[in-house]
Parts: C-alpha cells; sequence; structure tokens
C-alpha cells in the first residue's frame, strides 16, 4: 500500500475514534439527564444493584482473599531481608486499600458485570426491545441505561471495599497464621500506618471513579452494539478490552494527583 | 375513503445515506379500518411503519398522525402520541426478563398510577382477548412463536390504541371491538387479504397499487399479480442482480476451463 493510502487509513481510524468518543460522552450526559427515573424509583436501580453487585460478590470476594494471601508471602519473603516482617500488615493494608482493591476489582467488575450489561442491552436491542420501549413511550435511556448505570458506580466501592477486606484477612491467614508474624504487630502497625483521608478514602473516590467508568462503556457499548450476534459479541469484548485499559490509564492519573502531590 | 384519516402519510421520501427507500409515497388511513402496506422484502414497509411511529424522520414530505406532523413534535410530543398507538413487532418483542403479566401490565405502571388491582383486571381482561389468560404467569422464553405474538398484541393494546400493526385474523376482532384502526405490513398475502379493508402495495419505494382486498386479489398488473399468487420470478425478480452463472462458476482462479478436454 502507498504511503498516502496508509495516511489515508490513520487519519480514517482517528477521526473514527474521536467520533465515537464524542458519541460516547453525548450518551453519558444523556444517561445523567434522563437519570430522574433511576433515582426517584430506585427499585428499578436497586435490582440492578443485585445483578452487578450481589451476584459479582463471589469472584469479588474469592480473588480478594487469594491476592492478600499471595501478598502475605511475597511481602514476607521481601520483608524479612530488612528484618522488618512485623510491618506485614502495613504492606497489605497499604496495598489493598490503595491499588489492588480499587483496581483489581473493577477489572473482574468489568468482565463480570459490564460485559453481562452490554451484552443484556445489546440483545434487547437485537431483539427490538428497546424499540418497542420507544414505541410505547418509555424512554429507554431512562428505563434501561441510567439503573444500570447507577447500579454501577453505587456496586463498585462497595466490591472495592470488600475485596479489601477480604484481602487483609488473606494477608493475615498467611502472615501469621501460617508464617507466625506477630499478631498484635500486624494489626496495630497497619491501624497506625494506614491513614482514613490519604488511604482509605483515596482508594473510595478511586472505586468511584472506576465504577463510573466501566459502567459508562459498558452501557454504551450495549446501546451502540450491531443488532446481530455478532455485533452484541464484538460489543460485549469492547466492553471488556476498553474498560480494562481505561482502568489502567485513570488509575495511572488518578495516582499522580493523589499521591504526588501534581 | 373518509375525509378525514386517521393517518395520512403525503409525498413521504425517506433515503439511508443515498440509499433511496421510499419516493414519494401517499397512504390515507381512515379511522376505524384495517388498512394493510404489502410488498416484496426490503420494499419499504417496515421503513414507512417507523415514519408513522416517529422514529425515523422522512427526508421529505409529512407523516400526520391525528391531525399532528410526526416529525415537527418535539420529544414530549411524541411520547404523548405514541401512547395513543400499540405496535406490534414481527418476533413480538416482548421484554424478556418480565413475565407475561408484567410485560402487558408494563406501558400501564409507566404511564398511570392506577392502583394494582386495577391493572391485576386490565391485563386478565387483555390477555382474555387474544385467549392466554392462563399463561400469565409464564416467562417469555416458555411460550411458542404464536404465543409470543398474541401476547405482543396484547401488550400493544394495553392502553387502548388508535393504531396497530399485526398480521393475523384476532386483530379483526380487536380492531372492530375496540374501534381502532390497524395498519397491517404484511408479506403473509391471503392470510391478511381476508381480514383488511384496503391495501397498499409497495415496490421499490413507490405505491405500484392500492385498492380493496377484492381489487387486489383480481388486478392484472404484473407486479401485484407476482406478488398475490405467490410466483417466485416476475417483475420483481429472484435472483440478485449477479453476472451470468455459468461464468461466474467458471471465473474462479486457478480453475480449469475446459478440464475434460
Amino acid at each position: 500500500m502507498s504511503l498516502a493510502g496508509l495516511l489515508r487509513r490513520l487519519g480514517a481510524q482517528v477521526t473514527g475514534r474521536i467520533w465515537r468518543l464524542g458519541f460516547a460522552s453525548r450518551f453519558l450526559l444523556m444517561t445523567l439527564l434522563y437519570s430522574g427515573m433511576a433515582l426517584r424509583r430506585l427499585q428499578l436501580t436497586l435490582r440492578e444493584i443485585y445483578f452487578t453487585g450481589v451476584l459479582s460478590l463471589i469472584i469479588i470476594l474469592v480473588s480478594g482473599l487469594f491476592v492478600g494471601m499471595v501478598l502475605g508471602l511475597q511481602g514476607y519473603d521481601t520483608l524479612q531481608r530488612y528484618g522488618s516482617s512485623e510491618a506485614l500488615g502495613v504492606l497489605v493494608a497499604l496495598s489493598l486499600v490503595r491499588e489492588l482493591g480499587p483496581v483489581v476489582a473493577a477489572l473482574l467488575f468489568a468482565s463480570r458485570a459490564g460485559s453481562a450489561i452490554t451484552a443484556e442491552i445489546g440483545l434487547m436491542k437485537a431483539t427490538e426491545q428497546l424499540s418497542a420501549m420507544e414505541m410505547m413511550a418509555v424512554n429507554p435511556i431512562a428505563r434501561v441505561v441510567a439503573p444500570r448505570f447507577w447500579a454501577g458506580v453505587v456496586s463498585m466501592p462497595l466490591l472495592a471495599a470488600l475485596f479489601s477486606a477480604l484481602g487483609v484477612i488473606g494477608g493475615y491467614l498467611v502472615g501469621v497464621r501460617l508464617i507466625g508474624v506477630d499478631e498484635g504487630a500486624f494489626w496495630s502497625q497497619m491501624q497506625a500506618a494506614v491513614d482514613f483521608r490519604q488511604d482509605i478514602m483515596n482508594g473510595v473516590i478511586k472505586s468511584v471513579v472506576f465504577g463510573a467508568i466501566v459502567s459508562w462503556i459498558a452501557v454504551f457499548e450495549g446501546y451502540d452494539a450491531e443488532p446481530t450476534a455478532e455485533g452484541v459479541s464484538r460489543a460485549t469484548t469492547r466492553t471488556v478490552v476498553t474498560s480494562s485499559l481505561a482502568i489502567l490509564a485513570a488509575d495511572f492519573v488518578l495516582t499522580a494527583f493523589m499521591f504526588r502531590g501534581i | 375513503m373518509s375525509a378525514e384519516p386517521l393517518v395520512d402519510i403525503r409525498d413521504l421520501s425517506f433515503a439511508y445515506d443515498r440509499r433511496v427507500i421510499l419516493a414519494g409515497v401517499n397512504i390515507r388511513i381512515p379511522r376505524g379500518k384495517v388498512v394493510a402496506i404489502m410488498g416484496p422484502s426490503g420494499c419499504g414497509k417496515t421503513t414507512t411503519l417507523r415514519l408513522i411511529g416517529g422514529q425515523l424522520k422522512p427526508t421529505s414530505g409529512t407523516v400526520r398522525v391525528a391531525g399532528e406532523v410526526v416529525h415537527e413534535l418535539d420529544d414530549a410530543g411524541l411520547y404523548r402520541l405514541r401512547r395513543r398507538m400499540g405496535m406490534l413487532f414481527q418476533f413480538g418483542a416482548l421484554f424478556t426478563d418480565m413475565s407475561v403479566y408484567d410485560n402487558i401490565a408494563f406501558q400501564v405502571r409507566e404511564h398511570t398510577d392506577l392502583p394494582e388491582e386495577l391493572i391485576h383486571d386490565l391485563v386478565l381482561m387483555k390477555l382474555n382477548a387474544v385467549g392466554l389468560r392462563g399463561a400469565h404467569r409464564l416467562m417469555p422464553a416458555e411460550l411458542s412463536g404464536g404465543m409470543a405474538r398474541r401476547v405482543a398484541l396484547a401488550r400493544a393494546i394495553a392502553l387502548d390504541p388508535i393504531s396497530l400493526s399485526i398480521v393475523g385474523q384476532l386483530i379483526r376482532t380487536l380492531n372492530d371491538a375496540l374501534g381502532a384502526s390497524s395498519i397491517v405490513v404484511t408479506h403473509d398475502v391471503h392470510e391478511s387479504l381476508k381480514i383488511v379493508d384496503y391495501v397498499y402495495f409497495v415496490s421499490e419505494g413507490h405505491i405500484v397499487a392500492e385498492g380493496s382486498a377484492e381489487e387486489i386479489r383480481k388486478s392484472v398488473a404484473p407486479y401485484v399479480h407476482q406478488f398475490v399468487w405467490g410466483e417466485a420470478d416476475g417483475p420483481v425478480p429472484f435472483h440478485y442482480p449477479a453476472p451470468p452463472y455459468g461464468e461466474e462458476l467458471m471465473a474462479q482462479p486457478g480453475r480449469p476451463r475446459e478440464w475434460w478436454s
């Protein structure tokens, strides 16, 4: 292919992406504008919180426990070289509440709940359920999209908190129960070192942002999916890939602002 | 036909980008009648229905429903108008996460503050009209295709609409009972000719014939004849435009043109 052709294709790709970002932003704006129903009729949102949040609990809790256990092993291995294995509790807790809790929980949430939201909305579109709703004078963005969006925003920080809590328990089981780090030192150093505003609140802020990002991408991809079997499958894949990348990129930006004082 | 039609379509044209779907279509649907829009697949039937429902905007021309120009309405006006319409989709489009009962109650719950006891009676009345009162606890996945369409019809008439779209004997009965007007979009010719009052025949974006069911049945216009009598080939070709068959079979690279010689 000629250089001009290559440039043309590259240009088309870039402008295509920017168009799509514009569409997605308008869609987010519409979702926020039509959120009245989701907040007024709380049972709609609660039902979605059950599907996105409660049904994601198992994967989040089990993953949290294992991540905490691995942190316990790896952390002990490193810390004992410097003779500070009592600081294991601090290491486990800080890694979890600052980074691993929000980020890993969000990645799991994107693949468990985000993909389900996209597939559900995409299939509703493919089977004309959204069209039918529109023809019944019910706005699908208000009735279908907004409750799922808000459910994601609410569920995510709760899931991240549970992930961190189970992680700490995992770290405790391995560090204290298995390896034999002093129990008092494990808990007291953790209590002394973890700052509520600096560490926990920043973690919560992160998980709220990740929840909004994942939910936004999931509902948009579902609503914008081509109404065919392949279209829905592509949209579901895009949700997982795009939200995973977006979570990691947003994590870097948020971390830079929160902990380095830029 | 009556002087004040419920749906009045004038010089309607519609195109997706540059692909023209409808060109200068005129259709009038009088109150209380069942009117069919027929034609081969891809001729613009469903597009016409979507234009009436305001899901698409015309490139030119107007669609007037109950005296209002549909594409000039704002969102609130359009939704107000749609509350008076019932639309039945080809495959029912039932909400798969709700039971039959909740599907029919959906629109009533969304648009009214009626107490649940009254909604219960209303839902059972609508289901009784389509013969599926006993199925109100089932989920859409448990219904057969025909049952799903009947439930969808019950849902479409939940708010006693002015217009609906369906194939089947049921609408004739329900249309007359409710005093509604119906638009039937179909390619099921013989079944529909039994129930409709008037037929519009669309081909390649134009109305090519119109008349009462009897007139259409007797029509000698080639398009109509081919369609009504189900002939595979005719003015509407069976084959999508393609190069000659033999030439294309032999045009495969690497295939010897005359391997036997």
